[in-house]
């Protein structure tokens, strides 16, 4: 493993940049940290924290100059591989074109292990497309809202990275223990002024990344959880949750593994020319089931219910992991503070009759 | 092919809403065009005589008189649009459905006898069938330019009945009552602007109206916790289409 301080990150970017990628990092906007364009260290979050409730996101200045020490903020880099209006195709007079696609090579910077893990999940949902370069960045300080420890996708960053950093912050200074997880990697890593890691820095990383992993302030009920809902279809809770849901749709959207999409036609005033675009969707919009007639969701509980069973569930069947990676965005921008984990655990206690109050 | 006719109408309102059509500088031309405008007093006085094919509604219904002439409204009008928060929902002046309308009018006009008004406000669909219906105060341009696109090729318009959150996440905005503890009446508020007071920083204060089932009491409780007293949470859901309040509780 190799190391490089707040320099080396900045050639790091910089590489990255002259390799033809289009970057993105967390940046400070609008009271939140964001997901953006950068283009050198000096656009990244320094000194910036997060402090986290259900429903509730502060930033705070840190007593440290930290980057990447600040749970999920309101946006996934979901919106870069899966955005969230794009045109399909168009027809004038002259013929039927599709949209082109966003050529650019797109390089994530500072994505954590729950996300590192949804970019896997909505890959297998969406299929092949072309997959950025991505910097990933292991958790030592996971918020409030934190639960990837009990979904097994983090605090330390799973395979599928080109380069993994790790923040340091001691005696020595701020600096990055870095691995190459892959060739490209290890050919943007070469472009870096660094030096060999020793023994002990690396045991020290690891000893804080693995500590963290107790530090997670909400947990994943560890249950079979596809079978919970599959069982739970006629609880009772359902309609708890509804009393309290806003039908919003704010978690699906935030959610880094929720891809559902609907179409909207556009024509012009001239009938010339007509334009298909796509565009998020969520199960908690009324008009997501609608049917011939109507539509077949019309309650909060039921939708609330088709939005946990299918994350959590059915998305087992349909492929063969959960659409859960613990990220805690879905609990920190519900407007209303609604939390997955604890309403699992009140489906839980209801399925085994025990006092519904958690 | 002539092109098919449209007629602007307006009941009880500001005007803000038609004035919508004229703001549509880019279109307005490939608009006339398109349409024979037939009727529009805002912008010619020149009138063509009836029936048209699309009519655009603005303002409430707020005398005898106006529920009259909205029937001959009707009547001559193949496709009826209503437009903004007074046309779909009573607007502002419909505050006074809460209020003692003899109390207004003594106190507003110098010659009171001479005001002809109803105890109410209320939308056009409470009086005539309505085809489709465009929200907010004003109404959004977009949303206008999409029905009258709609209509021209006879197409359906894409409005969905979706929250303004949607539309705020979409845009990649940071939420104001999450982040900032500024209450906002996005989650039960019905799309279609765009988001555009989040993306000023502002909460969203309902001119687009109710989405269908709004969870008004779950969404007073969060207003409470954001700092707002009874009395601003009555004004917030009040002000643009009262949402209805008496769920509220
Ligand atoms: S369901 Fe919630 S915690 Fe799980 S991945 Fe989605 S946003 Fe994150
Ligand atoms: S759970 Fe929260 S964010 Fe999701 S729809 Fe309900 S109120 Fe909105
Ligand atoms: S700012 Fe308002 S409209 Fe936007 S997500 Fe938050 S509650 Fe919804
Ligand atoms: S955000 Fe709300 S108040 Fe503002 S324009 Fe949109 S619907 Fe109206």
């Amino acid at each position: 493993m190799d190391a490089f301080g707040l320099d080396g990150l900045d050639e790091l970017v910089r590489a990255l940049i002259a390799d033809g990628h289009r970057v993105i990092g967390p940046r400070r906007r609008d009271d939140a940290i964001v997901l953006d364009d950068v283009t050198g260290v000096a656009d990244l979050p320094s000194g910036w924290g997060v402090e986290v409730a259900p429903g509730r996101y502060r930033l705070h200045r840190r007593g440290d100059d930290a980057l990447f020490r600040h749970s999920a903020g309101p946006q996934s880099w979901k919106r870069f591989v899966h955005p969230p209006r794009r045109k399909l195709w168009e027809t004038t007079d002259v013929g039927f074109a599709a949209a082109p696609d966003d050529e650019r090579r797109l390089a994530f910077l500072g994505v954590r292990g729950c996300d590192l893990a949804a970019l896997g999940v909505l890959g297998r949902v969406l299929g092949a497309r072309s997959r950025p370069f991505i910097v990933a960045v292991d958790c030592t300080e996971p918020g409030g809202l934190c639960f990837c420890a009990s979904t097994g996708t983090g605090p330390s960053v799973g395979p599928g990275y080109d380069l993994a950093l790790t923040e340091r912050l001691d005696d020595t200074g701020h600096w990055f223990l870095a691995d190459a997880g892959s060739e490209d990697g290890e050919r943007i890593l070469a472009a870096v002024t660094r030096r060999p890691a020793t023994a002990d820095e690396v045991a020290g990383a690891l000893r804080d990344v693995t500590a963290a992993a107790g530090r997670m302030g909400r947990q994943m009920p560890a249950l079979d959880l596809r079978q919970l809902l599959h069982d739970s279809r006629q609880a009772q809770h359902w309609n708890d949750v509804a009393e309290r849901c806003l039908t919003c749709g704010n978690c699906t959207m935030v959610c880094p593994t929720c891809f559902c999409t609907t179409t909207e036609d556009v024509t012009d005033l001239t009938g010339d020319h007509a334009e298909r675009w796509e565009h998020w969707a969520s199960c908690f919009e009324v008009d997501f089931s609608y049917l011939h007639g109507g539509s077949v969701r019309t309650s909060a509980a039921s939708r609330y219910r088709q939005w946990l069973s299918h994350k959590l569930g059915t998305w087992h069947d349909q492929f063969g992991e959960s659409g859960c990676v613990g990220c805690g965005r879905c609990i920190a921008w519900c407007p209303v503070g609604i939390d997955i984990t604890a309403e699992v655990a009140a489906l839980a206690a209801e399925r085994s009759g025990d006092d519904v109050d958690v | 092919m002539t092109p098919p006719t449209l007629a602007v109408w307006k009941f009880t309102s500001c005007d803000g809403c038609q004035l919508t059509l004229l703001d549509c500088e880019d279109e307005l031309l490939t608009l006339a065009g398109a349409v024979r405008i037939a009727r529009f007093t805002e912008a010619s006085s020149a009138i063509s005589p009836g029936p048209y094919d699309v009519s655009l509604v603005e303002g409430s219904i707020t005398t005898p008189e106006e529920a009259e002439r909205i029937r001959e409204v009707r009547a001559q009008s193949r496709v009826l649009v209503v437009i903004g928060a007074c046309a779909t929902a009573g607007g502002i002046q419909a505050l006074r459905n809460f209020a003692d309308v003899e109390e207004f009018r003594s106190l507003v006009y110098a010659s009171p006898q001479h005001i002809g008004t109803l105890a109410t406000s209320t939308p056009i669909s409470a009086h005539v069938a309505v085809d489709y219906e465009l929200r907010g105060c004003p109404i959004d341009r977009r949303q206008l330019l999409e029905v009258l696109s709609a209509f021209l090729v006879g197409r359906k318009p894409d409005l969905p009945d979706a929250s303004v959150c949607t539309e705020c996440k979409r845009r990649g905005l940071t939420c104001v009552m999450v982040a900032d503890g500024t209450p906002c009446l996005g989650p039960v508020t019905h799309a279609g602007c765009g988001a555009l007071c989040p993306a000023y920083r502002r909460g969203c204060f309902g001119c687009f109206g109710p989405v269908q089932d709004p969870n008004i009491a779950a969404l007073t409780a969060q207003l409470r916790a954001c700092g707002l007293s009874e009395e601003a949470i009555d004004r917030a859901f009040r002000t643009f289409t009262h949402f209805r309040q008496e769920t509220a509780t």
